[in-house]
Parts: structure tokens; C-alpha cells; sequence
């Protein structure tokens, strides 16, 4: 098993890498590092000294690799319809595969899917794996599970990417421990390394305050999750040609099944998929600035998001809530209303492409995240806004 | 019915701040915590319990010593027995690797109705244990659960959150579940709880007492690797707009327009 291991002829007992540690695992016992139980041999330490002491313990004899090809995309479909995240993960898959000079496969369970397969080879698949059965219309934990376990343990692919979706998030895992590989959640980086040929998966940690590049060196298919809204969705090319592989359904004893599928919100909360998220917080005082909040989004064609302060006041309903025990959330433009910016909060949506600040407190930390800033009253800016957009 | 809950003991986010020379996280003094979303488990746990009038709420963690603390508030809250897995051989383990671990203590509890976690870990954010567990317990299992219906003695009927609503799951148990903030609120411990938690033994189990590989623990048994850990650049500059309130929405929907 490797480890980071302390050279003490060169180690100073300086306790720099103590500070660079992210998950606190370093002491410094009689001037020597010590690297304790919790390290997770991530390395940030080792860059961290200036002495040259630390270092990653050779690894044992490597097993070998499993063959595999294919720059593979799940294609999560809810009522028929491709979510909106597949066309991404197609968009990076191509690119993957052009570095890795392989084929792009995407994966499509569902009924009557036969038009949205042929759409997925105009959005840059070579081939679809198609599994065309009534039952599998919506979507099953322990069905599409199966079925994808399988067909990985069958055609063997390289990467398989999956939308960091309620689905997605809920079938990886499954499929990950099925299948015996690792999987990497919420990317929000992917890359294939040149000289190692491994895809290096970049993702958030520690609520977005530290970045963790992951490999999965020995197991196949390298597995991830990605963020929706993260990556470009591909250009449709109808010219595009591709085979469509029909599959057969797996047979599997089910414990479990869907009684009810329930659309219950309004438009304004599909908060993964909107490119817009106008959000509010105790500023907004009451359920009646978070009417004025609605108009706001709607004027500017978003979502309404809401920090967990206004959620627990009961302003508003949970699935609003962004932050670290709501939804993280990465738009084009955040626009946070009366939000002082808890890091729990930032947590949630610092990785939006613009981050618009209205709040009376010029020190709320919400400023120091965002690219623009108004000092001011919602109840004035606010009002001010909607007429100037209309 | 025995309801297995599994928590974690993490860093309290609301005290991790960023060293701004050195562009890290200062963990410095920093309490460790049961992950929020852990707690809404133990009470859902708990709750169940309380509606059937009998059964067991054991909570399971695995981390290093320290953990205990957690296990220990839980009981305070109410649940009957707690286990730790600690071994350095579990140390450095992922979402696959502490699952594993995981199973093999559910294993050794014995017979279970529900195993309850959290939807996901406030530190490393994955998410993937509950399923992976589930998986590895092979039971069936529902994610993001924002209510449970009902439950009688063969199945459980949940509310599992959607990005657009939700849908109605009824699992065969033993079953596995991942419960959102929604669900309840959980219960502060009362005096005589904490003196029970105590008072209670905490049996710690490391691979000599489990049904495990080796090989398939910790960093050994984990098939992905962190091979580098950096703080996001933050060169942001925010730009203020000054005026009125008028002038200031005049300037922003200004922006606004090149943006969307």
C-alpha cells in the first residue's frame, strides 16, 4: 500500500505542510512530521515542503490493466425526453475520444426511443446501445442498473460518463460497486493525460474551497459523474452516421417499484437545468419579497433559488434551496437577493459564471464571490430592475 | 425491526475558513461534527422506531478514533447501540472502498429491516456511499428520500425528490435509504440521553473482527486516487455600482443584457 512517507534526515519539523494539509492529517511530534491515520495520501503536502521530505511510497507491483475502449455517455431520459446534460457529456466525450482515438458510445434505456437514438449520433455518438422496452419507460434503480452493469461488463468500455443528475447520482454508484470500479462525483474537469492515457477527473471538495484531481489507474471503465451546465452541449450534425445496437432486457427480480411519478413545482425551480437562478435570503424579509423575487426571474426568464435562512423560515420550499444542504447549482448568472453569503451558501453556488451581489451590507461575504456588487435595498433595486429590464 | 444508521464525523464547515497567504484551508482548532445530513437520518431512524413501538437503532461509522464522539451524540439522541470500524488498514479509503467496510459491519450486526444515511457527506460531497452500500448489501434502494409514507412489516413507501417533483418508491425491505434535510427535524439530545451515551460502551471493530479482504479496505481496496489537491483560484475582483437605486439597476440590467 503506498503512503506519504517522511525522510526525518531531511525533515525540519517546519509544520508547513501541517498548514497545506486540507484534511488536518499532519502533527509535528519532537520536530519531525508525523502523517497520521486520517491522510488520504493526496499529496498537497508533498508540494508544500520546501526540503524535499515528503514523498509517495512506491505503490505495489501494479496488476495489470483491463482492456477497454470507448468514451462512453449515459443518456438519461425522463418521459421520453434526452436530459438536457447528455448532449454535454457527448460534447466532452468526442473530445475525449479524439485524444484517446476511440469511439463515443451513448447508452439509452427507455420506450419508443428509436428518434431520440438517431439524435444522439447527430450529437456526436458513433453508436447507441438502445434498450427499447416498456418497462423501461421510467426510469428503476435496480432495472437500469442491471442492465447497465452488464452491458459495461460485456463491451468493456474505457470511460463512462453519467449526468451528476437525481438519476445519475443515484445509478452510478450502484453500477460502480456492481461492476467493481471507481467513480469520481460531480466533475467539473476531465481530461485525458498524454503520457499516462488516464483521464484525470477534476471535482469540487470541502464545499467548492479545494479542487481534487482523481485517476482510477487499475480499474475499468473509469467512472464520473459530471456537473449539468459544466461542459459545451455538441452541435447537432443530422449528416452524422452511426450504428444503433438493440439490446436485449435483463431479467431481474425486482424489490422495489415506482407507485408515482409526481411533477409538483412550478417552472421556476428546475434549479440544475436553469441557465438563470435568481436567489433570495433573510433580506428578503417575508413569503411577499419572495413574490417580488418571482418577478425578478421572470422578467429575466430564470429559476428562484433561495439561501437555507428564507428555506427554514418557511418563505419558501426546500427543492429552492442552494448550499450545502440544498442544491449546488452552476448557471450562467446568479443573482443573490438579501444573501449575506454564508459559506455554506457559497458553497452551493460559487462556481456560476456570473454572480450578481444586491445587499445593504457592504462586508457580506457574498460580495467577495461576486463579479458585480450593489450597496443597496432590494426593495428599491429590486423593483428598479424589473422595470429596467421590461 | 434493527434500523442501521451510518454517519460520519466531519470537519464543521461553519468553522474551516481560508488562510489568504497561504490559499488553504486552516482546520486549525476546527470541531468535527456529525455531517448534518447524518443527523436527519438518527431522527428519521428514531421516528420509525418510535411508530412500529419496537426494534433497534444502531448507528455504524467507520473513521478513526476520534468518531467515537459522534457515535456517542447519536446515542445521546436516542439510538440503542453504536459500532465504530476503525483500523488503520481502513484509513484513505473511497465511496467504494468505505462501502465495502461498511457492509461487512452491517453483516457482523446481523439481521436488519432499513440501513438510513445521509444523501451525502458535507466534506467530500460524493454521495456515493448509501447506493454503493446498498449495492454491496444487495437490497434495493431510493435516494434523496424527502418522507417515508409508510412502513409495515415487508415494505416501505418513500417520497424520493426529483428535479421536478418527485416519485412515490415502495422498496421490499430490507432496504436502504438516503434521506434530504427535508424530512424531519432532528431532535436535540435530552439530559438523560447524554448520560446514557456516557455511560454506553462503543465496541470498535477493526479487519480482525469483520468478514473482509484486506485488499479491498482502505487505500488498498480503492480504486480511485487523489493525485492532486489545489485551492480554486479566487482573482475575482467585484465590481461595485454606485448610485441610486435607479442608476444601480440601470447599470446591472445594462450588463445583464451582454450576459443573457
Amino acid at each position: 500500500m503506498g503512503g506519504i512517507k517522511v525522510d526525518l534526515d531531511l525533515c525540519t519539523g517546519c509544520s508547513v505542510c501541517a498548514d497545506h494539509c486540507p484534511f488536518g492529517a499532519i502533527e509535528v511530534k519532537d520536530d519531525k512530521a508525523v502523517i497520521t491515520d486520517i491522510c488520504t495520501i493526496c499529496g498537497a503536502c508533498i508540494d508544500s515542503c520546501s526540503f524535499g521530505a515528503l514523498s509517495r511510497e512506491a505503490e505495489e507491483a501494479a496488476s495489470p490493466v483491463p482492456d477497454s475502449s470507448g468514451v462512453w455517455v449515459f443518456a438519461e431520459q425522463i418521459g421520453g425526453a434526452i436530459a438536457p446534460v447528455v448532449y454535454e457529456l457527448l460534447g466532452e466525450a468526442r473530445k475525449l475520444a479524439e485524444s484517446t482515438g476511440s469511439e463515443v458510445g451513448a447508452v439509452l434505456f427507455g420506450s419508443s426511443m428509436q428518434d431520440a437514438a438517431n439524435d444522439l449520433i447527430a450529437y456526436g455518438a458513433d453508436r447507441v446501445y438502445l434498450l427499447d422496452d416498456a418497462i423501461f419507460a421510467d426510469y428503476h434503480d435496480e432495472l437500469y442498473a442491471a442492465a447497465l452493469a452488464d452491458l459495461i461488463q460485456e463491451e468493456k468500455p474505457e470511460i463512462m460518463l453519467l449526468g451528476a443528475t437525481t438519476i445519475g447520482r443515484s445509478l452510478a454508484p450502484r453500477v460502480a460497486a456492481r461492476v467493481g470500479t471507481g467513480l469520481t462525483a460531480d466533475c467539473t474537469g476531465l481530461a485525458v493525460n498524454p503520457e499516462t492515457g488516464l483521464l484525470e477527473q477534476t471535482r469540487p471538495a470541502f464545499g467548492g474551497n479545494i479542487m481534487a484531481t482523481i485517476i482510477c489507474p487499475r480499474h475499468r471503465p473509469q467512472m464520473a459523474t459530471v456537473r449539468p451546465k459544466v461542459f459545451q452541449a455538441a452541435p447537432k450534425d443530422p449528416a452524422r452516421k452511426g450504428e444503433i445496437v438493440n439490446l436485449k432486457s435483463p431479467e431481474v427480480a425486482l424489490r422495489s417499484r415506482l407507485l408515482e411519478r409526481v411533477r409538483e413545482q412550478a417552472e421556476n425551480v428546475n434549479l440544475d437545468e436553469a441557465d438563470i437562478i435568481v436567489a433570495g435570503g433573510r433580506g428578503l424579509a417575508d413569503e411577499k419579497g419572495f413574490k417580488l423575487l418571482s418577478e425578478l426571474a421572470e422578467a429575466l426568464g430564470g429559476a428562484v433559488g433561495a439561501s437555507r435562512a428564507a428555506v427554514d423560515a418557511g418563505w419558501i420550499s426546500y427543492p429552492h434551496q442552494v448550499g450545502q444542504t440544498g442544491k449546488t447549482v452552476s448557471p450562467k448568472l446568479y443573482i443573490a437577493c438579501g444573501i449575506s453569503g454564508a459559506i455554506q451558501h457559497l458553497a452551493g453556488m460559487q462556481s456560476a459564471e456570473t454572480i450578481v451581489a444586491i445587499n445593504k451590507n457592504p462586508d457580506a461575504p457574498i460580495f467577495q464571490v461576486a463579479h458585480y456588487g450593489i450597496v443597496g435595498d432590494v426593495f428599491e433595486v429590486i423593483p428598479a430592475l424589473i422595470r429596467e429590464l421590461k | 425491526m434493527q434500523i442501521i444508521v451510518c454517519l460520519k464525523q466531519v470537519p464543521d464547515t461553519t468553522e474551516v475558513r481560508i488562510n489568504p497567504e497561504t490559499n488553504t484551508l486552516m482546520r486549525e482548532g476546527v470541531a468535527s461534527v456529525i455531517n448534518p445530513f447524518d443527523m436527519y437520518a438518527i431522527e428519521e431512524a428514531l421516528r420509525i422506531k418510535e411508530s412500529l413501538g419496537e426494534g433497534e437503532v444502531t448507528v455504524l461509522s467507520m473513521g478513526p478514533p476520534q468518531a467515537e464522539a459522534s457515535l456517542r451524540e447519536a446515542l445521546s439522541m436516542g439510538a440503542d447501540k453504536a459500532v465504530l470500524l476503525s483500523d488503520r488498514a481502513f484509513a484513505g479509503a473511497d465511496s467504494l472502498a468505505t462501502a465495502y467496510t461498511l457492509a461487512a459491519g452491517v453483516a457482523k450486526l446481523g439481521e436488519f429491516g432499513l440501513v438510513i444515511c445521509g444523501k451525502q457527506a458535507i466534506d467530500g460531497d460524493t454521495a456515493q456511499v448509501g447506493p454503493s452500500l446498498a449495492e454491496q448489501l444487495d437490497v434495493p434502494h431510493a435516494t434523496y428520500v424527502r418522507k417515508v409514507q409508510s412502513l409495515e412489516d415487508n415494505k416501505i413507501v418513500v417520497e424520493r425528490m426529483t428535479e421536478d417533483g418527485y416519485e412515490v418508491i415502495e422498496l421490499a425491505l430490507p432496504a436502504l435509504i438516503t434521506v434530504l434535510k427535508d424530512i424531519n427535524q432532528p431532535r436535540l439530545p435530552s439530559l438523560k440521553g447524554k448520560m446514557r451515551a456516557k455511560k454506553a460502551e462503543i465496541p470498535v471493530w477493526g479487519k480482525e473482527d469483520l468478514d473482509v479482504d484486506e485488499k479491498l479496505c482502505g487505500l488498498a481496496g480503492s480504486p480511485t486516487q487523489v493525485v492532486k489537491i489545489f485551492t480554486p483560484e479566487r482573482t475575482r475582483e467585484c465590481r461595485l455600482i454606485e448610485g441610486s437605486a435607479e442608476e444601480q439597476a440601470k447599470v446591472l440590467a445594462s450588463e445583464l443584457k451582454k450576459i443573457i
